[in-house]
């Protein structure tokens, strides 16, 4: 079984920040995911059945989206998932080959194909369902966090992002380091309430999740005069029967 | 290796496993830009080429549609391109049609063929030529095409789509929603969105609602289903379909009661003042008063008359005023508040109708009036209005709207869109900061000329028509009609039936072509327009028509078909000529200002595609094929005075060099000798280069003080006169009251020489209101209410662009297969559960789908997604396909002609003639179980052209690009 690098403070832990609070479920990232990475470092991302049934193909990054909630409190989510580049990922640990293992400069999670025996064992182990099987290679694969833009030198530095960041038409996703403290990304989780999905697993996912902001700004909040007392105010008792009359006196200037 | 490294390096590679990894590989060979052209947004995109093929396509960060992002579609441009459903050779039919059987021909001959159907038709009656055109983006091109030839029948796909907004907008702001108009983005504090927005200027929407958001701004959306923006809004409002206008008259009618209505923005910037002739049963009544000259008339402060135009003038909003011939007149406002303060607009009256709690409406009410009146932003910004005097600043109301489909497609979509534009003036939010703000070419005048051409005189062999075949009428005077006052026009555009048609009625093409009413046509000439599927209304009919033979001859009622697409569509194999177009990557094309180009609140602006990859099968541009055709043919414009043809380089060609009017050509940037004039000035040869140089579009930006009050601001008006946007520098009044409409209601009460035959009179008595009103839906008012009790609409998917996607290999895997999309009570009532297999019923047909049930849809409404279902044989999918087997379309249902006959006969907005397809009511019943498992109606699967490829199998797209790069890798 594969061993996961030592940890040590101050440690890089690049991953995504996705704000679901302002994610419409394009689907603009996972199609930018797909666009990038079937030419990337894990080229390609085959589709199989691509013209017929049962299409199905690997992505490093889909969405999910769903009802949450009941009758008025309920809402609609659009929820995108991929690798969360766990600080202790089981897919790793599980791995038989060394396939599977986690970076230790950046915290990356990725896979090396020429150890891959295709066992599955590591799509078990993951509970986020975020590895994808290339049955045509015979070679589990994953999201990279796009490790072929994020350094590479013949991009400009603003375009050293994932590709679903560069993409997403909301700007609901953020790519940084989140074993910083001071990053931008830990200072939106920290401000935004970002959360671990499913923390009870014990696995640390590295990814966080702004959470939807529910029943913000109702009108209660905002308190505006309710509309029955400026129309008191606005129709004296004489005026009940005659409406019109408040404006019998208002000229308009042109 | 090891030596340059550092210890914590070392560190790190002792622990990390040693796989060579290229974090810095060759993106790409070049990078091209151009215009995307995967839905109707145009967004800039960067199209990396890497070994001969694309690498990689991504948004252009400078470009003003949607800086740098692109959407799920854009990124899945590779697969459009790549498609094994693309077109490879010209075809002619040779089966029969729909069955799918041609032969290949050389371009040589298809040209030739199509030249000696239509030089035919031209020196016969050019009339007998129909052309249309689908989601066309070239119809400043197609559109002269047409009246070159000089048939009044042209139009594209805005009938079916959105000319209940374009009217609407246009005859009362100069202006409208859909993309032509936007919120004030920055500063809005309150939005509300009405219906589907998700498939037009979809990117620029999405990136501000996440500004929204961020800021705290207040986004209600108002639609029957909540996915997609909806999803995101504080407040969703799950109204039932059809019942918007309602909705917002009793917000008016709340707003008045309350007096929170801008009299100020009314009387500077409308026609609230002007007054209105009270005196029925005479030619006038409702017509505005005017003075000698023509100049509307206002009730002064002392009780006289005075000119409504003159600047600083003062005007009563109430009174009653006697006119020289002893009429009497009220103002506008006047007849505005004494019928929206009417109870029938009251909360309670409404709710049940919309399915809104009274206690929400006047609540909306309430924060509308607190936003509007309580929150007004001021700009620092000094201007000048159009009589001259200086304003210190720009001041607004910063509550917004948009919408778009939701209302559009409803037969009262015309007076809906004018109840949203109603409630924009009177709370002031139009063109000011934080409200509704006008993209540019518009405003122009409301409504803009010219007035459609194609009345009996316009039409003649072997001549162009008078005019362009589409425009704004009037009064009844301009319909193209003949002196009984019978359609001149296939389609019926321009009417008695459909007056106020400025888009025409495609919908009606081909149930009118194939009756031969109000006569029969030789060709009809369609590109990029999938009317034998997903574009068509009753579209099991429409099949049926469009291989409907006279019995006589043997012969097919519409006797020509010429078809353009890139694609295997549906509509192909009904074909006789088919012309294979190219993809979006392989053309030039302009997005062009005499069209409907990318210009934002902050100024002008209009794009280019080019051709980043060459064709590799024997297609050809439709627009050069055009412009090749009209020179074979020998259209004037088309040719040189030697015979010859004038843009021998074809589209290219044409978008440099032609002028509409002297110094206004496709595209505005870059004009004159030098290349420095913008709007207007000659052609530049070298206009294209300047293009690509800037990434494939140009932008004109106005200054601080020219970006608000567009309508009535000095320095904007007098900057859109010279740019060519607007005909003069005068300004544009906006119009609470709409007096074209009262021409046509008082032709119809018998009034004048032009008169409308009787079945259309009570028709047009009826819904030409000048002011705008709420009506039922006529088809929920004709189909027996308790057989068909449910509501059923489409929603648009932001990751899908009507039927074009459902060939894309990656986009089809995130939706191949529709469902019927119902509430969870109302399931429960049925007893429907998750899954089912049911029966979907209208008056006009039955279909068969799978539920999907959910929380967030109106109880009275089920839903699908559009244009998912497909037919067996089209687009070079597999007859297999979740498309073909478990897909639907909602259109079998949806008649183009309503139930029960009767005056009202078309299903479509009486008003603009706009197809009425969301007003489709149903019944829902359980399949059996034997039923279960399939869609329905299947069709025959029609044949494939001859040189269709096989689809792969397994697509490995990208694997030739990872070679490159472990290659690079080992080196």
């Amino acid at each position: 079984m594969t061993d996961l690098p030592p940890s040590y403070p101050g440690q890089k832990k690049l991953g995504l920040v996705i704000d679901l609070d302002i994610c419409v479920g394009c689907h603009a990232c996972a199609t930018a995911c797909k666009e990038w990475n079937t030419g990337g470092h894990m080229a390609p991302l085959p589709d199989f059945n691509a013209y017929g049934d049962d299409a199905w193909g690997v992505w490093f990054n889909r969405i999910h989206s769903f009802e949450d909630g009941e009758g008025e409190s309920a809402c609609t989510v659009h929820f995108p998932k991929s690798c969360l580049h766990c600080d202790e990922p089981a897919c790793v640990t599980v791995c038989p080959t060394g396939a599977s293992y986690k970076r230790a400069e950046d915290g990356i999670v990725l896979v090396n194909e020429s150890l891959c025996i295709g066992c599955k064992l590591c799509s078990w182990a993951c509970p986020y369902g975020a590895r994808e099987f290339d049955a045509d290679a015979g070679v589990m694969k994953k999201c990279t966090l796009c490790i072929d833009r994020i350094y590479n030198a013949n991009l400009a530095p603003e375009e050293r992002q994932p590709a679903c960041v560069m993409v997403c038409p909301t700007k609901a996703r953020f790519f940084g380091d989140l074993g910083d403290p001071n990053s931008a990304v830990s200072e939106l989780v920290a401000t935004r309430g970002g959360a671990d999905l499913m923390p009870e697993l014990g696995y640390r996912p590295v990814n966080k999740y702004l959470p939807p902001r529910r029943g913000r700004m109702r009108a209660e909040d905002r308190a505006p005069a309710p509309l029955t007392a400026l129309v008191a105010e606005a129709q004296r008792e004489s005026d009940a029967a005659h409406p019109l009359l408040r404006w019998v006196d208002r000229l308009l200037s042109r | 290796m090891m030596g340059g490294m550092n210890l914590r390096e070392r560190w790190h590679d002792y622990w990390s496993p040693k796989e060579a990894i290229d974090t810095s590989p060759r993106i790409s060979d070049e990078v091209k830009y151009t215009t995307c052209y995967m839905c109707a947004c145009r967004c800039g995109i960067k199209v990396h080429l890497k070994d001969g093929g694309i690498r990689f396509i991504e948004g252009n960060p400078r470009h003003p549609v949607n800086h740098g992002v692109i959407c799920g579609k854009g990124a899945s441009g590779i697969m459009q391109h790549y498609s094994p459903a693309r077109l490879s050779k010209p075809l002619l039919r040779v089966g029969e049609r729909g069955a799918g059987e041609f032969r290949e021909i050389e371009w040589e001959e298809a040209i030739a063929t199509a030249v000696e159907w239509l030089s035919r038709i031209r020196a016969d009656d050019p009339k007998k030529l129909a052309f249309f055109t689908g989601r066309d983006q070239s119809q400043s091109l197609t559109g002269f095409w047409a009246t070159q030839f000089g048939t009044p029948n042209f139009a594209a796909h805005g009938g079916f789509c959105s000319v209940n907004m374009a009217a609407a907008g246009m005859y009362t702001l100069g202006g409208s929603f859909w993309e032509f108009g936007e919120p004030d983005w920055e500063r809005t504090r309150l939005f509300l969105m009405f219906g589907v927005a998700e498939d037009h200027d979809s990117n620029p929407i999405k990136l501000a609602l996440s500004g929204l958001r961020r800021r705290g701004a207040k986004f209600i959306s108002i639609n029957p289903v909540r996915t997609g923006y909806s999803a995101i809004a504080d407040e969703w409002i799950g109204i039932r379909p059809g019942t918007d206008g309602l909705f917002v008259l009793s917000l008016v009618h709340e707003l008045l009661r309350a007096d929170k209505v801008d009299l100020d923005y009314l009387g500077r910037y409308t026609n609230a003042a002007w007054l209105v002739i009270q005196a029925p049963g005479t030619a006038d009544d409702g017509l505005f008063a005017r003075n000698e000259a023509g100049e509307p008339l206002v009730l002064d402060a002392a009780g006289g008359l005075a000119n409504g135009l003159k600047a600083g003038g003062e005007a009563r909003a109430v009174g009653e005023a006697t006119l020289p011939d002893g009429r009497r007149a009220v103002p506008v406002f006047q007849l505005v508040a004494k019928r929206y303060l009417d109870p029938r607009y009251a909360p309670e009256t409404v709710a049940p109708v919309c399915g809104i709690p009274a206690e929400t409406i006047r609540r909306i009410a309430g924060e509308i009036a607190a936003t509007a009146f309580g929150e007004q932003i001021e700009i620092p910004v000094a201007w000048t209005d159009w009589a001259g005097r200086e304003h210190k600043s720009m001041r607004g109301r910063p509550v917004s709207i948009h919408a778009m489909r939701g209302i559009s497609a409803h037969s009262n979509g015309f007076q809906t869109c004018r109840a949203l534009h109603l409630l924009q003036m009177l709370l002031g939010t139009i063109d000011v900061p934080g409200g509704w703000r006008y993209k540019s070419p518009y405003p122009k005048p409301a409504p803009p000329g010219p007035k459609p051409a194609g009345k009996p005189g316009q039409v003649a062999a072997g001549t162009p028509l008078a005019g362009a075949p589409l425009g704004y009428v009037l009064s009844p005077e301009d319909l193209i009609v003949d002196s009984d006052g019978r359609p001149q026009r296939i389609d019926k555009a321009f009417s008695w039936e459909a007056p106020i048609a400025a888009h025409g009625l495609m919908h009606m093409l081909i149930r009118n072509a194939a009756n031969g009413d109000p006569y029969p046509i030789d060709t009809l000439f369609m590109y990029m327009a999938n009317m034998a599927w997903n574009s068509a209304m009753n579209t099991t009919e429409t099949m049926r028509l469009l291989t409907d033979k006279d019995s006589a001859t043997g012969e097919y009622k519409i006797p020509r078909i010429i078809y353009s697409d890139a694609y295997y569509s549906e509509t192909v194999a009904y074909a006789d000529l088919i012309l294979p177009d190219t993809t979006y990557l392989e053309r030039w094309d302009c997005i062009s200002l005499l069209d409907r180009p990318i210009g934002g609140v902050d100024g002008p602006a209009d794009s280019i595609r080019q051709p980043v990859i060459a064709p590799d099968r024997d297609v050809r541009p439709f627009q050069d094929v055009l412009i090749e055709i009209g020179a074979r043919i020998g259209l004037p414009a088309f040719v040189t005075p030697e015979g010859g043809p004038r843009y021998p380089g074809g589209y290219k060609d044409y978008i440099v060099l032609h002028e509409r009017t002297p110094g206004i050509g496709p595209l505005a940037g870059w004009r004159g000798a030098d290349g420095e004039a913008a709007g207007k000035g000659a052609p530049n040869p070298q206009q294209l280069e300047r293009y690509v140089a800037n990434g494939c579009f140009w932008k004109f930006e106005l200054p601080p003080q020219q970006l608000y009050f567009k309508h009535a601001n000095k320095a904007y008006l007098e900057t859109a006169t010279a740019m060519g946007l607007i005909p003069a520098p005068e300004p544009i009044v906006l119009q609470l009251y709409v007096e074209p409409l009262q021409r046509f209601r008082l032709a119809a009460q018998g009034h004048g020489a032009m008169q409308p035959p009787a079945k259309d009179r009570a028709r047009i008595d009826t819904y030409f209101d000048p002011l705008p009103f709420w009506y039922a839906p006529f088809e929920e008012t004709r189909a027996d209410p308790g057989g068909f009790p449910l509501h059923a609409i489409t929603q648009r998917p932001m990751q899908m662009y009507h039927s074009w996607h459902s060939q894309n290999a990656w986009l089809r895997q995130i939706l191949g297969q529709n469902r019927l999309f119902m509430n969870r009570v109302t399931a429960r009532a049925l007893g429907l559960a998750d899954d089912d297999w049911v029966w979907v019923s209208s008056h006009a047909g039955r279909i068969e789908a799978q539920l999907k049930l959910m929380d967030g849809v109106n109880p009275n409404t089920v839903w699908t997604w559009n244009a998912i279902g497909k037919r067996a044989g089209a687009w070079n999918l597999a007859a297999d396909s979740p498309e073909f087997t478990k897909g639907f379309l909602l259109n079998h249902l949806i008649g183009d002609i309503l139930p029960g006959g009767g005056e009202v006969s078309l299903n479509s907005d009486p008003v603009t003639g706009q197809a009425a397809w969301y007003d489709l009511r149903v019944r829902i019943e359980k399949a059996s179980a034997a039923e279960a498992g399939h869609s329905a109606p299947h069709f025959r699967a029609s044949g494939h052209p001859p040189s269709t490829p096989r689809p792969p199998e397994i697509v490995r797209y990208g694997a030739r690009f990872a070679g490159d790069e472990h290659q690079d890798a080992t080196e």
